[in-house]
């Protein structure tokens, strides 16, 4: 089966972000920058797919060179090539026009199936999977737990409310993956010795076949017009005394103050 | 040419390595720590991952990734517990590195591979009783006869020779005489199962205590003459350079315990609240936070500068030895600090500082004390 895995690198989760002054951007600089955990997960079904019943898995991403570091990571899990769509114009791109860029990417490639983490945990839009399968005219199904090769389909398992639901799909499809769908190895140092050597190519938008307009922020669909932290969390009141005299105190602040009530 | 950045798969394996001890390890290391117990199970974890025979050329096993490397993922496992970093460094640096430096093609062939994939552990017996700083007062001897060394007498705090994946021990032992009067020192591989030689887990330890720490007995243990590493009389000379490789690693051991201490205190400082606000709020706090980052920073540099050193193949004995002495010191301050700064949860086992605060205290002793390593620096710069 050959497989395509879609990644994004992400801001480490524990980084503390801080907002790039005059930009709707964060502040990069120096922050340490990992292989998006859900993509995680999505490669290695890929990888455990291509053990069980051989095939190729190939890497795509819409990221700036730094983003190789993710891919190399995803090579060094048991990937076999990736490309990365290089170049300015695909800067400040949305959902729409990442997804754009990256089926046509894809269109380009033999697949069967199409693999990525259900959102990037960085922006969370949650979109990017479903819209390369409507791009690319083809089935999708969103946060998968639990996936099967079943003949020319695919069989998922996703989690809903209060229970499971199982899917069946034609090949070629997109399936987004869900935490709990597997635990991913780590890249082992041969592994991550032999992704040294592994092709990793750089798609300018010429090659792509896409103009200018249609990728990046100039084909983006929406714009981000703002960026702010969240409020910092205010010290918690301490209350002392008997609960008959706390509790109205207790109940008009939660009314007057936090309004929750 | 100067040029801070690591190379990409170094970034990839330090991200690795971070993640594995903070998912694998860091959930045991209290427990293990306190039943005084050696993994077995992580100590597997870790060859699956490769980290040992890091610097070790693919033909024998290793993944030939370089000594800076291997001096990354030491430090990310000490940021997170010293007794899994000491197991690495010991099995890699003193146990792997000897065999691959000096060993004959035979050995290298023999051992190499079972040690690689972590199979089996190598260790280094060259500490006695009566010769610590003095190595040279070794008094374990080996005695030829036809075709054999008949090894007699005991080694102490030997690292990865007592648990059930030792292997292989390198013992330093006296074989003669040299025309100047001094001892003629070897090398002899001594494979565990050897007849003659026994081994006794040492326990009660202050720090390490998850790793595991051994004394030797050689009672007429007979090896066969094959079993010198390199050539016999090289012992002395062997050992000095196996150390020089087994400071850096030490060096490693300093500097992640040192950051993993470092974090710890800052994390706690901006949760701790007293007078109504967060104590990295205030100066004394802060500033103190301030030389930790500083120190650290520069203890960095100078590790990974001994390493560039080394894995170019440059002198780098002096640069060594004053990492081992810095990194190791500032990991003392460091976890001194954090200790400090936590206040009474710093004293207590659930909240981590003081395990790194037990763990630095091998670190100013082990592979040379601070006082030698002064020695060899005063050496260096002409005293």
């Amino acid at each position: 089966m050959n497989i395509i895995v879609l990644v994004k690198q992400v801001p480490d989760t524990e980084t503390r972000i801080k907002l790039k002054a005059g930009s709707t951007d964060i502040d990069r600089e120096g922050i340490n920058m990992v292989l998006n955990p859900y993509d995680e997960f999505a490669v290695e079904e890929a990888i455990k797919i291509k053990e069980a019943g051989g095939g190729s898995v190939v890497i795509i991403t819409a990221g700036e060179a730094k983003a190789e570091e993710a891919v190399r990571t995803a090579l060094a899990m048991g990937a076999d090539r990736a490309i990365r769509l290089d170049g300015a114009e695909f800067a400040g791109a949305d959902s729409y026009s990442t997804a754009k860029a990256l089926a046509k990417a894809i269109s380009a490639e033999q697949y069967d199936l199409i693999l990525c983490g259900k959102q990037a945990v960085d922006d969370d839009s949650v979109q990017v999977g479903t819209l390369v399968a409507a791009m690319l005219g083809i089935p999708s199904v969103n946060m998968v737990t639990k996936l099967e090769v079943a003949g020319g389909s695919m069989k998922a398992s996703r989690e809903i409310e209060g229970g499971h639901e199982v899917v069946e799909v034609p090949t070629p499809c997109v399936i987004t993956a869900q935490k709990g769908l597997n635990e991913p190895r780590y890249p082992s140092l041969p592994g991550i010795m032999k992704a040294k050597k592994k092709e990793l190519k750089a798609v300018a938008l010429g090659a792509l076949g896409l103009s200018a307009d249609e990728v990046g922020a100039a084909g983006a669909k929406s714009a981000v017009v703002e960026l702010s932290l969240p409020p910092e969390r205010k010290a918690g009141q301490v209350f002392e005394g008997e609960a008959a005299e706390i509790v109205p105190k207790v109940v008009k602040l939660l009314r007057d103050e936090a309004k929750v009530v | 040419m100067l040029n801070f950045d690591l190379e990409q798969d170094q970034l990839i394996l330090r991200n690795t390595i971070r993640d594995f001890a903070e998912k694998e390890i860091a959930p045991k290391a209290e427990e293990l720590d306190e039943k005084e117990e050696f993994s077995v199970e992580i100590t597997k974890k870790m060859a699956e991952l490769g980290l040992f025979g890091m610097f070790v050329s693919e033909e024998y096993g290793g993944s030939g990734a370089g000594y800076i490397s291997y001096i990354i993922a030491v430090e990310e496992l000490a940021r997170v517990d010293g007794s899994h970093a000491a197991t690495v460094a010991a099995g890699n640096s003193l146990g792997i590195g000897p065999i691959y430096y000096f060993g004959s093609e035979k050995q290298k062939k023999e051992w190499l591979p079972m040690l690689c994939s972590g199979e089996k552990l190598a260790s280094f017996g060259l500490t006695e009783p009566d010769a610590g700083s003095d190595a040279g007062a070794t008094k374990t001897t080996a005695r030829q006869t036809n075709d054999e060394w008949i090894i007699n007498g005991s080694k102490i705090f030997i690292t990865n020779a007592a648990c059930e994946l030792s292997g292989v021990t390198i013992v330093q032992a006296v074989t003669g005489k040299l025309q100047n009067g001094k001892k003629e020192l070897s090398c002899i591989l001594v494979p565990h199962g050897t007849p003659g030689f026994t081994q006794r887990p040492m326990k009660k330890k202050m720090m390490w205590r998850a790793s595991n720490t051994a004394e030797l007995y050689f009672d007429d243990c007979a090896v066969p003459l094959d079993n010198t590493l390199g050539k016999r009389g090289d012992g002395f000379s062997q050992m000095l350079s196996t150390l020089d490789g087994g400071r850096l690693s030490i060096a490693a051991m300093g500097l992640g315990g040192a950051q993993g201490a470092f974090e710890l205190a800052l994390k706690y400082s901006k949760e701790r609240h007293q007078f109504g606000v967060p104590i990295n709020t205030f100066q004394t706090i802060s500033f103190r936070l301030a030389d930790m980052a500083t120190e650290i920073e520069a203890a960095r540099n100078l590790l990974y500068k001994a390493c560039w050193l080394k894995q170019n193949k440059r002198a780098y004995s002096k640069e060594a030895a004053m990492a081992k002495l810095y990194c190791s010191e500032v990991m003392r301050r460091v976890t001194h600090g954090a200790v400090q700064i936590l206040g009474g949860y710093g004293l207590m086992k659930e909240y981590g500082a003081e395990r790194f605060y037990r763990d630095q205290r091998l670190l100013e002793i082990g592979e040379g004390t601070s006082e030698v390593q002064r020695i060899v620096i005063s050496r260096h710069i002409g005293c």
